[in-house]
């Protein structure tokens, strides 16, 4: 008898399984079908402006830093100036991310661009946001060549630009608008929640930023 | 791992007396508890929250066969591989088996109580494969050739000195000269050290907080990204889990996530909730080739349907352990094997035998705050109350305890002889407990009065007393009444 067999048919037993699995079948596939919402907390659901407030004031809190812009046009300046404020070299890397290809880069002459995945030498690395929840100050990014996983955790810095329309109150509109885009039950190799820079408490329970991931996480958020 | 829970007393006495462990411990005593209460505080629908956790996970585990097929059929459809393990020793055969295949050498791991459930370290060693731990403090431990003493911070019994000698002596190509005093400095090497090793492994293995049903993903969560570049650089990702991991949807693990942080660390979420499902995809410029998932059941399957089914709920905060004022003493390496506090005295007995682990169990004050704070609502000690009864029932505690027990239920089935014994014994203790209140040495206590005084008895019984209580209401029940 394979491994397989062995356990469902262990765990079978223990539920004193038989008489009802043709109840149970039916309350697991309408569960997996419809995925019901269970509480969502008051805290993020906001209008249109107190939520993006609630995501800057969240964001702040874990120690993210979020600089607002007007357009996307504006996004190449702030990138530029974020890297000066903090005496980084004029470089950063970035995915194939249409939105960020878009953006007038050319205005920043003295800033070089690298193409793809990081390959750990890179102390900036930019992304583009699939989407943010407000009720914890969270960034959802989704891994492919627009936006490689990579860049998300190599770099020093992270900058990751958030278009303020794709501010959510909670994870659940997040994941509807994950379902939209990959199709139900479908998801991208690798889709990351991320709350603030990396950090670690691991040495007497001191929290320091900066453990493996990115030492400082930079939110540009366009719009709004 | 060798087992010393059956040497429990004698670990936790050289715990006691270990002053770098008391001085750690501290800042278990200090820190974890404020900030949970601060970030439940927070959070009104924190309660509505727990209650629906424990719902859905109750009813994933009601259906635990259906939601592991489902599962099972959403992982081979994303391009991944899943694998069956009966036993930790059939786990640690298929890992290697992965490991060979892809020709490691080095594997990478994230943080996984399972893998030390299974000893995994400890069998790539005699393989031929090098394991290298990347959570810091898993890092710190691997060095020192110890096991977590928590499940959440594995290295919380150490202080940094500790840590700045381990380093020195383990990271002998840089400079003497350099200075570790400060945390930030220990992290800064730990982290260079690491960086190298993550692009060196051939396989990376990591745990899992959940397991999907609906899409086939695993979610790891943690706050130092270790996880993520442990399953993103590798050519291969392996995931160890217990097959209780399992939630039916993203939504209901939504749920359970914002308990999980908040327990654990007082987080509103951790920095890292990582959603991974399959191996890279065509167009992908990083991520794995091959993504396979080891579900682990050693001992879960006979839980089920059994008075610790409850147990299977548990997400692993560590919250019950941070509370408890028994793990605050003793820590985490006195109980013996992997899993500490009270959730380790339930799980442990199930998964090693009562037998070997009937200590644990009783190493309760029965305080109750495990079981007020674990986001699970898992009746912790009711369950440790249930080892208790069956270690009594196998013959497994000493004969005094024995004995002893016997002879309190010989009085507690007669009531009315239980009563006149004490109405005659309860005087006669007040009085010998003098004016302090309290026995520093009693005949057949000493196991009490050798560590602490035993409070001398009020000079009449709590029925005498309960008798009086009534009567007196019987007098002035008229004006308590108007009152109310």
């Amino acid at each position: 008898m394979s491994g397989r067999e062995a356990i469902l048919g262990k765990v079978r037993k223990s539920l004193g399984g038989g008489p009802n699995d043709a109840a149970r079948m039916v309350a697991v596939e309408a569960r997996l079908a419809k995925a019901p919402k269970g509480v969502i907390p008051e805290r993020g659901q906001l209008d249109e402006k107190a939520r993006r407030k609630l995501f800057v004031a969240m964001a702040e809190r874990v120690s993210a830093t979020v600089r607002q812009v007007k357009s996307y046009d504006d996004v190449p300046k702030a990138v530029a100036e974020y890297l000066r404020s903090r005496n980084l070299p004029a470089a950063i890397r970035v995915g194939a991310d249409k939105r960020l290809a878009k953006m007038p880069w050319a205005t920043q002459k003295a800033l070089s661009i690298k193409h793809g995945a990081s390959d750990g030498d890179d102390e900036a690395g930019v992304s583009h946001a699939f989407g943010a929840i407000a009720e914890s100050g969270t960034l959802a990014l989704t891994s492919g060549g627009d936006n490689p996983t990579t860049i998300n955790f190599l770099p020093e810095h992270h900058i990751v630009v958030l278009d303020a329309k794709d501010v959510a109150g909670d994870m659940e509109t997040v994941l509807a608008k994950v379902r939209r885009q990959f199709g139900k039950g479908e998801m991208p190799r690798t889709l990351n929640f991320i709350t603030g820079p990396s950090r670690s408490g691991d040495i007497e329970q001191k929290l320091l930023l900066g453990a493996h991931g990115p030492r400082a996480l930079h939110i540009i958020m366009v719009g709004g | 791992m060798e087992i010393t829970s059956p040497r429990f007393k004698q670990n936790a006495r050289e715990a006691l007396a270990d002053p770098q462990l008391q001085k750690a411990m501290g800042n278990v005593r200090s820190g974890f508890i404020d900030k949970r209460q601060a970030a439940v505080e927070a959070l009104p629908e924190f309660d509505a929250l727990r209650d629906n956790a424990r719902a859905i996970k109750d009813h994933a585990l009601s259906n635990l066969d259906l939601y592991l097929e489902a599962y099972e059929a959403k992982v081979r459809a994303a391009g991944g591989f899943v694998h069956w393990a009966e036993t930790a020793e059939d786990a640690r055969t298929v890992i290697l088996d992965i490991c060979r295949a892809a020709g490691a050498r080095t594997v990478t791991k994230g943080k996984s109580m399972i893998t030390e459930e299974i000893g995994l370290n400890e069998f790539f060693e005699k393989n031929g494969v090098k394991p290298v731990e990347t959570d810091l403090g898993e890092y710190i431990i691997q060095l020192r050739g110890e096991h977590p003493s928590h499940i959440i911070a594995p290295a919380v019994h150490l202080n940094k000195e500790q840590v700045e000698a381990d380093f020195r002596r383990v990271h002998d190509h840089l400079p003497a000269s350099r200075d570790l005093s400060e945390p930030e400095a220990l992290l800064g090497e730990a982290r260079r050290v690491l960086r190298a090793a993550y692009f060196d492994a051939d396989v990376g293995i990591t745990g899992a907080n959940f397991l999907v049903a609906e899409t086939g993903s695993s979610i790891i969560v943690t706050n130092e990204g270790n996880g993520d570049l442990t399953q993103i650089l590798p050519k291969v990702h392996i995931v160890l889990a217990s097959l209780e991991k399992i939630v039916p949807t993203l939504e209901d693990a939504a749920q359970i996530l914002r308990v999980l942080a908040r327990s654990a660390t007082g987080q509103d979420m951790s920095v890292y909730t990582t959603v991974s499902t399959g191996p890279r995809r065509l167009d992908d410029p990083d991520g794995p080739e091959e993504y396979h998932v080891v579900l682990l059941d050693n001992g879960r399957s006979s839980m089920l349907g059994t008075e610790f089914q409850d147990m299977l709920r548990c997400i692993r905060c560590g919250a019950c352990m941070n509370h408890c004022p028994v793990y605050h003493e003793i820590g985490g390496h006195a109980y013996g094997w992997v899993y500490p506090g009270p959730m380790g005295a339930v799980l442990t007995p199930a998964l090693i035998g009562v037998d070997k682990a009937g200590h644990l169990p009783n190493a309760s004050t029965f305080c109750g705050r495990c079981e007020a704070v674990c986001p699970m609502r898992i009746p912790l000690p009711k369950m440790m109350r249930h080892w208790r009864e069956r270690e009594f029932e196998r013959g497994l505690n000493p004969a005094t305890a024995r004995g002893g027990l016997k002879l309190w239920a010989f009085f507690a089935k007669r009531p009315w002889l239980y009563r006149l014994t004490t109405s005659m014994a309860i005087p006669v203790l007040s009085l010998f407990g003098g004016r302090k209140g309290r026995f520093r040495f009693l005949p057949l206590a000493g196991g009490w009065t050798r560590h602490r005084d035993l409070p001398a008895p009020e000079s009449r019984t709590f029925m005498q007393q309960w008798r009086g209580r009534e009567a007196l209401k019987q007098e002035t029940g008229g004006k308590q009444g108007a009152a109310r």
